[in-house]
């Protein structure tokens, strides 16, 4: 299929908003490089008509009571933040000036 | 000693559960030095319910079936109160406010918590070297890896430091560290076992299994374990059979299937290659029938997990974002930049390895390459067994392709260490049950590991064969503990 170069690296490492440093990017393009190779084995499988699984045993419409359960571990979840003001977590600036 | 030997004891008072503890507690003391399968030791957690059981049982209360059976659990399993990390830098500090299901049902059938066991990060490994807080030692040979990612469960159980554990297996998982421990692992069928609480990883493929002693031993965690939960709705709504029962039902005349694919490996060792062949004539005299049988897709097996599984993690990961929980940067120039330096220092290299491999075969133009292509095959893979379990009620083969290798073999080639996991990826791509006991051992003194593997929800099977197997052959004479003692 296609070589991996590091700009690939770099583009993925931004949708998957990972900073990676430079000799970080080198490797991973290399290792990556690797195992896509082997993973294009696949493409010699003859996969014509045939339907993907998504799941191995399959479950269809699991249904179930509408019942309210109360646990209340609100402040607990929100204790668990790297910081909060109140009952809010708190974030750097999200909107560049 | 097994489980229920260990349960008659309780009951005539000839052991106290506090005296279990104490013993298991002592042992830790003793090897955890040069082993490491523990994260945390929850000593005097353990020992206050040991004395609470104790009490109830003075007051004559009936208790149930695991009362006072100390149990390791893998730390990917939530626990109320008692850190779970998943082995990563991101989750070093997290103290999860609710118990996963799993466990809340062994607690609630008496066992005990000793402690959290060791993993490679996220369960991202088959070595337990790429946990953030260091390895884990193979009980057999402190210089050879445990196996992984469950390799803390593995050794903790094969060096006596607990009576049962728990672990999570997602292409190999239990059964590849039980095999290099020399330990009974049980991977159930996909959605036997409620997967609330297990830190997500790859949800088409995750299930939660036990490590024991003995199969009996396997057989009593998962009777408690197995079942429907409202809270995963992928968990199966069948009926739990007695699994205890069924490990006495007569063998004579099931057919197993060897799966040619396994036996032709390159990189199968001799070694274990004739071990599970002599597992394989073993059966036979116990009056079941070998059939040889072809998978033909089942050495694609490896390419196809390694598009799906890192796929499934790229989304799952998403969401440590260092806002919410976990590790947050220091960076506070903007949220974009502060996730992704979380993100860039919270993780270690094999878990952004797959994010990356993942986000890759999902990002726009190669996700029918990639991720439809690798679901299309695990079709055919599933397929086989179709065709395979019309012939035969199990099908066999080596658990692992050779014995436990020396730390640092496999760590800078991934790849590498990816393909140790061949023998038993298919099983988790169909969704079904398989197992991994102790068959014999290497000219090294490792231990060697036989996998069966059985229909979907025929744990039982599954169970009744090993059991009946593990009585007869008795291979496990030896024990890891001479080398253990400081």
């Amino acid at each position: 299929m296609s070589k991996i170069t590091s700009d690939d690296v770099r583009k993925v490492a931004n949708l998957s908003r990972l900073d990676l440093h430079e000799e970080q990017i080198d490797t991973y393009a290399s290792q990556l490089e690797k195992i896509l190779d082997y993973i294009d084995h696949l493409e010699k499988v003859d996969t014509t008509n045939v339907i993907p699984t998504t799941r191995a045993v399959e479950v269809i419409n699991v249904i179930r009571d509408d019942q309210v359960e109360y646990t209340n571990v609100r402040e607990e979840l929100i204790d668990l933040a790297p910081d909060r003001e109140g009952d809010f977590y708190k974030v750097p600036k999200i909107i560049s000036d | 000693m097994a489980i229920a030997e260990w349960r008659k004891q309780l009951e005539l008072g000839e052991v106290s559960a506090r005296e279990l503890v104490d013993q298991k507690l002592s042992r830790i003391a003793e090897v955890e030095n040069s082993l490491h399968a523990f994260l945390v030791v929850t000593a005097d957690r353990a020992r206050a319910e040991a004395d609470r059981i104790d009490e109830a049982r003075a007051a004559g209360e009936v208790l149930p079936p695991l009362a006072g059976i100390p149990l390791a659990i893998k730390d990917n399993l939530c626990t109320k109160g008692v850190k779970t990390t998943c082995s990563s830098r991101m989750l070093k500090n997290f103290v999860p406010p609710y118990e996963s299901t799993v466990t809340e049902r062994l607690w609630k059938s008496g066992a005990v918590l000793l402690g959290k066991t060791n993993l490679d990060e996220f369960a991202m490994g088959s070595s337990t070297e790429t946990s953030a807080f260091g390895a884990t030692s193979n009980p057999w040979n402190l210089k050879m890896v445990p196996g992984g990612s469950s390799g803390g469960s593995a050794a903790a159980v094969a060096s006596g430091e607990c009576l049962a554990s728990l672990g999570s297996d997602t292409g190999g998982s239990i059964r590849q560290p039980a095999s290099f421990c020399g330990v009974v692992g049980l991977k159930p069928t996909y959605g036997r076992v409620s997967r609330w609480g297990l830190v997500a990883f790859a949800s088409s493929l995750d299930q939660v299994g036990p490590f024991a002693n003995t199969v009996a031993d396997a057989a009593e965690v998962l009777q408690v374990i197995a079942g429907a939960d409202h809270r995963d709705s992928t968990c199966l709504e069948a009926p739990v059979p007695n699994y205890i029962e069924a490990l006495s039902q007569p063998v004579t005349g099931l057919r197993i299937g060897l799966i040619k694919e396994c036996f032709d490996q390159q990189g199968l060792s001799s070694a274990v290659k004739d071990s599970v062949m002599n597992a394989a004539s073993h059966l036979q005299k116990l009056g079941i029938e070998l059939v040889e049988v072809s998978c033909p897709r089942f050495n694609d097996g490896i390419a196809t997990y390694y598009v799906i599984a890192p796929s499934e993690a790229s989304a799952n990961l998403a969401r440590y974002d260092g806002v919410k929980y976990g590790y947050r940067s220091e960076d506070k120039d903007s949220l974009l930049s502060m996730t992704a330096r979380s993100r860039a220092e919270g993780f270690g290299s094999e878990v952004q390895r797959r994010i990356l491999i993942g986000t890759y075969a999902l990002s726009a133009g190669y996700v029918d390459a990639y991720y439809k292509k690798a679901q299309q095959v695990r079709t055919l893979i599933r397929r086989d067994f179709d065709n395979a379990f019309q012939k035969v009620d199990l099908l066999l083969t080596p658990t692992s392709p050779s014995t436990a290798f020396a730390s640092g073999a496999h760590l800078n080639d991934p790849l590498s260490m990816y393909i140790s996991d061949l023998l038993t990826i298919p099983a988790n791509l169909a969704g079904l049950p398989a197992i991994s006991l102790p068959c014999g051992f290497d000219e090294k003194g490792l231990p060697i590991g036989v996998q069966l593997i059985a229909n979907v929800l025929d744990e039982s099977r599954l169970l009744q064969v090993s059991h009946q197997y593990e009585q007869t052959a008795k291979v496990m004479s030896r024990r890891p503990s001479a080398e253990l003692i400081p």
